[in-house]
């Protein structure tokens, strides 16, 4: 087995939302809190009742514990036989929003406190605010205190559509409700009582399997140069972290801004010498040119290069006692590099509440805004959405040195149009802007694989989900960007005008055909995960994407297994005759007479499934 | 497909931890990496060498010895600083330790006052440093996980845990004016299980101590307090030998052994892997009162 990985979550949400409380029940009850721990809880609960104070693990100094508030961050570490976790217990008061945006930084997820009496706060939606403009890319909803609106369905239905609502207007789509009450553990760790009505996963089981791997960027490289490492007359290295992308050794690499061209020589980790290294390694590399780099620098491939900068438009949220004023100086820290920067205007004020947005002079603290800054010294930069390496940089009062801001960098828009100044990429023969010109080669050099469609077919209940994203996971993990095509999740989108009549079906596979061959166009391996019962339409489908690059398997188990295993409670239903025109019960399924692979997964476990298909894919490529 | 570009928990902390130490050389400008000989040291000692590598070590090592260490901890510290080649300063408050500071008659509260915080500032201030590297981790204590990775300390060198700075993503603000300092913790996240794991997958040499062996140990309170060659019995008491090893390494009369027969890193792995008790539990320091870890911090304390 691998080594586990690692998931950084946060909790937000109100006060008095129960945050330390939940983190409490979450780790007395996967066993990750030592006995002394929970013997001086004992000790220290004032009540004398039976119940322990959760809320005393995490809150940590004692003006907390005096006030019963959570001022800052807590830092909290635990693991599962599958994951390790680092979970951020960041405060509730609007007071403390910086100590909160600290946390919100460094997370893969984050989890949201609402209670269910309260319903959605303002602070729950000044959290989530936050947690969408840091680009936290997906959100679990803990509705806590179930047992005191009666384990009502319809109270946590209401709360989640209304929560949904707002959610949608931030651009997020990633969200999981889970009803809990964290005093009694319900739904946390183990199923609770008296909610039957939800058949959803437990807190814990979601935080062991969501996926986060994938959120790394692997594709744009940038190396910013912490320090040269140098031995007279021995060596010359640039230590760093790969902040995105990977770099090969006898790779071409760019220096910026100076743009001196050389070559990868060496990479170490520490007296280690690596083949490759990718987004979030430290590294040392050696040049096979003795050219000028320094601290600040950033290393790059020619072909993808960041671009320069002397203005940064970006989104704040202002953390300082002293206010961003248009006009004002400020150090900023963005990468490895310290500049100063006037600030030239302030666009508006967000009200993360009504997500209106107010005309303002100022921001102060707390406060979330848009602004404009002007470089004494221009830097490389990429928008925060693809890069948050080099889409962030720090405020820094020039006179006290505070951190007065987090800001991410972001492109203008449309709506700005009066800000359309933002200068030329000076005359830099060697640093060239590619923009459409290209080819499907160059794209399948950069994605290290040739693009193809795995098309898996079965009955429902065959695996095919399971193995599609089972195997998106290990492509990914060994660097192949991938993307799974589902036929319960295009149904809510793309298709969701579409029944299951022989028509609408044969539709629902045309348009998934298209988009599978413009993600290969984009260089992209797509495995799809649709019944796709007919021949005619899998031959079309074929022919859509282009025969070379389809490759069909057949996830051939019996009806008897999927029936056995019966997932989804379809095969209940279409024999009780609720569910007309279902697969292998009242609609035929028509099998692949030679397909690529077949997969039995009643034989095979998923690992020997996709054990198959990689060693597939592999003789693909070599082909 | 051989290519594995996924990261596992051990290389991710060790980057981070790299990363850490490199901006501490990078923006310091008279940088210091604290060395108490422990295991966490031993780790930190190895991520310094391979931030640097093939290049030595950028800056000084800081032991403040109290004088009441494990004589196999100065033995081991003064082998490794020859193996290794980097430059060690000692300092201990010679002015307490000749007035007779020891925690026997003074109390573990103005001892580690006198030995460790008072020595710690002083020997701080004489160096004019201004990044000082330690190995807490946030795991340890709960003031410790409140604490930053770049942690700002006034001209005294104390902790407003109220006025932390805000630390967002991996931009250390690491500006500030003439003698204000910071604490830095590139183990932060680390778990002390992590650093086992580390230290197997890595080879690193650590103090023998850690190992279970037969030594001489009084039992007080529930712990197992080595006796030294001045440790005085208390009335009733007498010394025996048991089987045992420690879980973290102090001043003799304060650090507590545990129970073992782990001799070699995997079997230590093992019986963490096991553990129902807190790493801490054997440091009789952080038991004096609630909050004791906290208030030390404050004034100064790591």
């Amino acid at each position: 087995m691998s080594e586990p990985d690692l998931l950084h979550f946060l909790t937000a949400g109100s006060v008095d939302d129960g945050k330390s409380t939940l983190i409490g029940r979450l780790l007395y009850d996967a066993n990750a809190l030592y006995d002394d721990h929970v013997a001086a809880l004992r000790r220290t609960a004032a009540t004398g009742n039976a119940e322990m104070d959760f809320s005393l693990i995490t809150d940590g100094l004692r003006a907390e514990r005096e006030q019963g508030i959570t001022i800052d961050v807590a830092y909290r570490y635990f693991a599962t036989s599958r994951r390790r976790f680092i979970v951020a217990d960041a405060p509730g008061h609007e007071q403390y929003t910086r100590n909160m945006a600290t946390a919100a930084s460094h997370a893969d997820l984050a989890l949201l406190l609402i209670d269910a009496e309260q319903g959605v706060s303002t602070q729950s939606k000044r959290h989530a605010f936050i947690c969408a403009l840091l680009g936290i890319p997906r959100f679990v909803v803990a509705i806590n205190k179930m047992d005191l609106v009666g384990y009502s369905e319809e109270r946590f239905r209401e709360i989640e559509t209304e929560y949904r609502d707002f959610a949608v207007r931030l651009g997020l789509s990633n969200l999981q409700f889970i009803p809990v009450c964290a005093v009694s553990g319900d739904n946390v760790v183990r199923r609770g009582n008296g909610m039957a009505w939800y058949a959803g996963t437990t807190l814990l089981s979601y935080l062991e399997e969501v996926y986060v791997a994938g959120d790394r960027n692997l594709v744009d490289f940038r190396l910013p140069v912490q320090r040269v490492i140098h031995l007279p007359g021995t060596f010359r290295g640039f230590g760093g972290r790969v902040v995105s992308g990977l770099l090969r050794g006898g790779d071409e690499v760019m220096v910026l801004p100076s743009g001196f061209r050389s070559r990868v020589t060496s990479i170490a980790i520490g007296m280690q010498p690596v083949g490759t290294a990718v987004a979030g390694q430290s590294i040392t590399v050696s040049l096979e040119d003795d050219i000028d780099v320094g601290r600040g620098d950033l290393l790059v491939h020619p072909g993808n290069v960041p671009r320069e900068r002397r203005e940064l438009e970006a989104m704040l949220v202002w953390t300082g006692d002293e206010p961003l004023v248009a006009g004002g100086i400020y150090q900023i820290k963005h990468a490895a590099r310290w500049l100063k920067a006037r600030c030239e205007t302030i666009s508006y004020r967000v009200d993360p509440n009504t997500l209106s947005r107010d005309t303002v002079d100022s921001l102060s603290l707390n406060d979330i805004g848009r602004a404009r800054f002007t470089l004494f010294t221009p830097v490389l930069a990429d928008e925060y959405r693809r890069n948050r390496a080099l889409g962030s940089f720090i405020v820094v009062s020039v006179s006290g040195n505070d951190t007065l801001g987090a800001a991410v960098i972001v492109d203008r828009t449309d709506y700005d149009a009066e800000l359309k100044t933002e200068r030329a990429v000076p005359d830099r023969s060697n640093v060239v802007w590619h923009e459409g010109q290209v080819t499907l080669a160059a794209r399948s050099a950069v994605m290290g694989h040739r693009p193809a469609t795995v098309w898996m077919t079965g009955l429902s209940g065959a695996g095919k989900s399971t193995v599609a994203f089972a195997l998106e996971r290990r492509l990914i993990e060994a660097g192949h960007p991938c993307f799974v095509l589902d036929g319960d999740n295009v149904r809510h989108g793309l298709n969701r005008d579409l029944g299951f009549s022989p028509k609408d079906r044969a539709e629902n596979i045309r348009r998934v055909a298209e988009v599978a061959r413009l993600m290969n166009e984009a260089g992209l391996i797509v495995i799809t995960s649709f019944i796709s019962p007919f021949r005619d339409d899998r031959e079309m489908a074929g022919q859509i994407i282009g025969k070379e690059r389809f490759i069909e398997v057949h996830l051939s188990t019996r009806i008897e297994e999927c029936e056995r295993r019966d997932v989804k409670g379809f095969y209940r239903k279409a024999r009780a005759g609720e569910l007309q025109g279902f697969t292998g019960v009242s609609a035929p399924y028509e099998p692949p007479e030679s397909p690529a692979v077949r997969l039995d997964t009643e034989l095979l476990t998923i690992d020997d499934s996709i054990n198959i298909l990689l060693q597939h894919l592999e003789n693909y490529y070599e082909s | 497909m051989s290519e594995r570009l996924s990261l596992g928990l051990l290389d991710e902390l060790e980057a981070e931890s790299i990363q850490i130490i490199r901006e501490v050389a990078a923006e310091g400008e008279r940088p210091v990496m604290m060395y108490s000989i422990g295991k966490d040291s031993s780790v930190m000692l190895h991520l310094a060498r391979k931030a640097f590598h093939p290049a030595p070590i950028p800056f000084p090592l800081l032991h403040v010895d109290t004088e009441f260490k494990f004589p196999e901890m100065i033995e081991f510290r003064n082998r490794m600083a020859v193996e290794i080649g980097f430059d060690l300063r000692v300092y201990t408050n010679r002015q307490a330790i000749d007035s007779g500071a020891n925690p026997w008659e003074m109390g573990t509260v103005r001892c580690c006052g006198f030995l460790k915080t008072q020595a710690l500032l002083e020997s701080l201030k004489l160096g004019s440093y201004d990044l000082v590297i330690g190995g807490a981790r946030r795991e340890e204590e709960r003031s410790r996980a409140k604490e930053r990775v770049f942690s700002f300390r006034d001209i005294h060198g104390q902790w407003d845990p109220r006025r932390q700075r805000p630390e967002f993503w991996q931009l250390y603000n690491t500006r500030m004016h003439p003698g204000e300092s910071m604490r830095v913790f590139p183990l932060s996240n680390w778990t002390e299980l992590d650093v086992w794991r580390y230290i197997a997958r890595e080879g690193i040499a650590v103090v023998p101590l850690y190992f279970a062996a037969e030594r001489e140990v009084v039992e007080r309170n529930g712990q197992l307090i080595p006796v030294g060659k001045d440790t005085p019995l208390l009335a009733g008491e007498t010394s025996v030998q048991r089987l045992c090893r420690f879980r973290t390494l102090g001043c003799y009369p304060c650090t507590g052994a545990v129970a073992s027969s782990a001799v070699t890193v995997e079997e230590i792995i093992a019986e963490l892997e096991q553990a129902r008790l807190s790493e801490r539990t054997t440091r009789i320091i952080d038991h004096d009162q609630d909050g004791s870890m906290e208030r030390k911090k404050r004034e100064g304390y790591f």
